[in-house]
């Protein structure tokens, strides 16, 4: 008898316990500011996917979508904290510093920003994804799928973000075939469907029968497959815009890290971070390999991107060269993690200088 | 039977009547988008025009966002009384900003009371410079002011992106499309703790009052009322027209400029590639609504600027898409331009008599 109420006492404690977990859990409120509109298929899309992974787990999230970068973002960062939110999440870079003005006025909030690097208070976090994994991937099915040996780029910002990318895809589509050269075009822009169109024509023009893209906009592939060129999809599955030039897409995948930092908030675990997650982590994902592809080719790419996933192959392994011929990484040694964030040089192979 | 005659003479009072008719007939409508978007008119209304600026801060907030936009409209008031339509204040400000904000970088971290005043006369220098191509190539060489300003807006863009994106970027900020961040010397004070209201707004305040005067005041005021209402009279009448045209694009441009200068040392602290949400080509709608009246402008710029908040809040709260705020600026200005079919023509009711 006894026994039987001490029993029923802890298993009514766990019970209570367990509950008012769960009620704590889903009073977590988690919000996201966008840089575009949700349905952009690129960039913010993503994002918004990510945020109904959260909502699946759960959780109650908000999302202002089309926030400027100028003197508005803070006002929107201030009216989320000041309304119940737990965690903000801010996934354009041009938040950073409004973010991290916001976070010292409310220390109980916690922040978390996409592709910045300043963490200024202990409330702040930063995350972004290592696609330059994913490029080796675009670089690789580039060099074989190439019979002009002239592969077009659309690059948005001579940020180290893009260079890293341009290198990766590079180094990656040289390793299968050397004769390749890659032609940039500057759009100086992350989202503009006019002028990522005019530069995929402009590199068509210039003989590139492969095209692939660091802009968010599904216009690049649409002229691909009009003209007849490949192309790749970029930050979702583009597949459906252009079926036939679309051979791959790099997604950006958010929401296991979203619903992890979520949860981290609700258990109490949140600590800042600075997360840099690629293929092994499921940050960086590969769409359907494209069934124009020779089967070996996918094979290839298969193992590729399970040898990038598991750390046994690095994107950016030596000997690599410069556009000059330097020596960058020496040979059997990779790039370290401060290399790859400050890299501002071309390597050999990359067509052009780098805009100042 | 109703019949719609010609009035003789505009009417005074339906000049007035129409921008709040508009605004009216903008509520109506926006309710009316609500319930077919199936949200609850009232309430999305509530959250967009009442509930953002409910409190102090949201006030604030509403007056850092006017001021800009009362600034520019009051400029753009001038081209606009005297027939000149200076469609580029979107590019006198990011021009104004660029030279100011050059300024504010070549004292970086330097301490003395001349910098701030020399940061925001040079914006509005640049801004003056800016304007006085539309004005000179109209003058001079006939072009079509409207086309040039416009044009000349992507230009100002492009140089802005040039400088943040190359030499101006910040040195330790890993190539990034920003400047430094500015020095607190070359800051805009802020008026209140807490609260991002800056001095600027009585930029904006003395801009008001100086138009009231010149308009109202001045020979040079009623030679621009005489321009607007026919160039020929104006020039029968013997006024100088090269030299007002380019006068009143040089004080539209300062205007813009100032507006730029608020912005940057104000708020933003910084250059960089989205220093104006369009502010320029929005107080466009708002020099129209205020009915190019310095007070008018003044309560036009904070309707404007509400639309901005309300749709911020609206899409917090209630998962209202936030585009419907550039809904809300087009409908203002579409009605505004419906009503003033009444400025010329009344509506008669007539019986139907034997």
């Amino acid at each position: 008898m006894h026994k039987f109420f001490i029993r029923s006492f802890v298993s009514s404690l766990v019970l209570l316990f367990t509950f008012t977990v769960a009620a704590i859990a889903k009073d977590v409120k988690a919000a996201f500011v966008y840089i575009g509109p949700t349905g952009d298929h690129g960039w913010t899309y993503q994002h918004d996917v990510g945020r109904k992974a959260v909502e699946a787990a759960g959780f109650k999230t908000t999302y202002v979508e089309g926030v400027p970068e100028s003197a508005d973002a803070e006002r929107v960062l201030r009216q989320l904290a000041n309304s119940g939110h737990d965690v903000i999440f801010t996934t354009s870079f041009g938040y950073m510093n409004p973010t991290n003005k916001v976070a010292k006025e409310f220390p109980n909030v916690k922040f978390e920003h996409a592709t910045g690097y300043k963490r200024e208070h202990p409330n702040v976090s930063t995350y972004a994804a290592r696609f330059y994994e994913g490029r080796t991937i675009l670089g690789t099915i580039a060099g074989t799928m190439t019979k002009s040996n002239v592969i077009g780029y659309v690059a948005s910002f001579p940020i180290p973000e893009v260079i890293r990318g341009i290198n990766s895809f590079t180094l990656a589509a040289q390793k299968v075939n050397p004769n390749i050269k890659t032609k940039i075009v500057w759009a100086f822009t992350w989202y503009d469907p006019g002028k990522e169109a005019e530069a995929a024509k402009a590199l068509i023009d210039q003989g590139a029968d492969v095209i692939a893209q660091h802009t968010d906009s599904t216009a690049i592939v649409q002229i691909a497959e009009k003209a007849g060129v490949y192309a790749f999809g970029q930050a979702s599955d583009m597949d459906k815009f252009a079926p036939k030039a679309v051979l791959t897409s790099v997604e950006n995948n958010w929401g296991p890290y979203y619903v992890d930092r979520v949860k981290a908030v609700a258990n109490g675990t949140w600590s800042q971070k600075d997360t840099w997650h690629g293929i092994g982590d499921g940050m960086v994902v590969i769409s359907d390999l494209d069934s124009q592809m020779p089967a070996d080719l996918r094979s290839k790419v298969k193992k590729l991107q399970a040898d990038l996933a598991s750390g046994k192959v690095h994107s950016f392994t030596g000997p690599i060269y410069d556009q000059k011929g330097n020596l960058m990484v020496a040979e059997g040694k990779t790039a370290d993690d401060g290399m790859l964030a400050g890299m501002m040089t071309y390597v050999k192979g990359v067509e052009g200088d780098i805009p100042k | 039977m109703i019949k719609i005659v010609k009035r003789d003479q505009p009417s005074r009072a339906i000049f007035f009547f129409t921008p709040v008719l508009a605004i009216f007939l903008t509520l109506v409508a926006g309710g009316l988008i609500f319930f077919i978007l199936g949200f609850k008119p009232f309430e999305a209304l509530k959250f967009f025009f009442i509930v953002p600026i409910a409190d102090k801060y949201g006030f604030s907030e509403l007056l850092l966002k006017a001021t800009p936009l009362c600034l520019i409209a009051i400029g753009l008031s001038f081209c606009f009384k005297s027939n000149n339509w200076n469609i580029g204040a979107e590019g006198q400000l990011t021009f104004g900003a660029i030279v100011s904000g050059g300024v504010a970088l070549l004292f970086y971290e330097q301490e003395g009371f001349y910098i701030l005043p020399t940061v925001i006369l040079a914006g509005a220098i640049g801004g003056m410079l800016y304007a006085s191509i539309p004005a000179i190539l109209k003058t001079y060489f006939n072009t079509n002011e409207i086309l040039v300003s416009l044009m000349l807006v992507y230009v100002s863009k492009l140089i802005l992106d040039y400088l943040v994106v190359g030499p101006w970027s910040n040195p330790e900020g890993f190539n990034f499309p920003e400047t430094r961040q500015f020095s607190d010397s070359a800051k805009l004070p802020l008026l209140f703790e807490g609260l991002r209201i800056h001095a600027g707004i009585f930029l904006a305040l003395a801009a008001v009052v100086i138009s009231w005067f010149v308009f109202y005041k001045t020979y040079l005021g009623f030679q621009m009322k005489v321009s607007g209402f026919s160039l020929k009279t104006a020039r029968y009448a013997g006024y100088k027209g090269k030299k007002m045209i380019i006068l009143v694009f040089l004080i539209s441009g300062a205007c813009a400029g100032l507006a730029g200068v608020g912005e940057i040392t104000g708020p933003i602290g910084q250059l960089h590639r989205e220093i104006s949400p369009d502010y320029g080509f929005t107080a466009i709608i708002v020099a129209f609504l205020g009915r190019l009246h310095p007070v008018g402008i003044i309560f036009a710029s904070l309707v404007v600027a509400i639309t901005y908040l309300g749709a911020e809040t609206a899409q917090i709260f209630m998962q209202i898409p936030k585009y419907t705020g550039q809904v809300f600026q087009g409908m203002i200005l579409f009605f505004l331009l419906a009503s003033d079919y009444l400025l010329f023509f009344k509506i008669k009711f007539i019986g139907s008599k034997k």
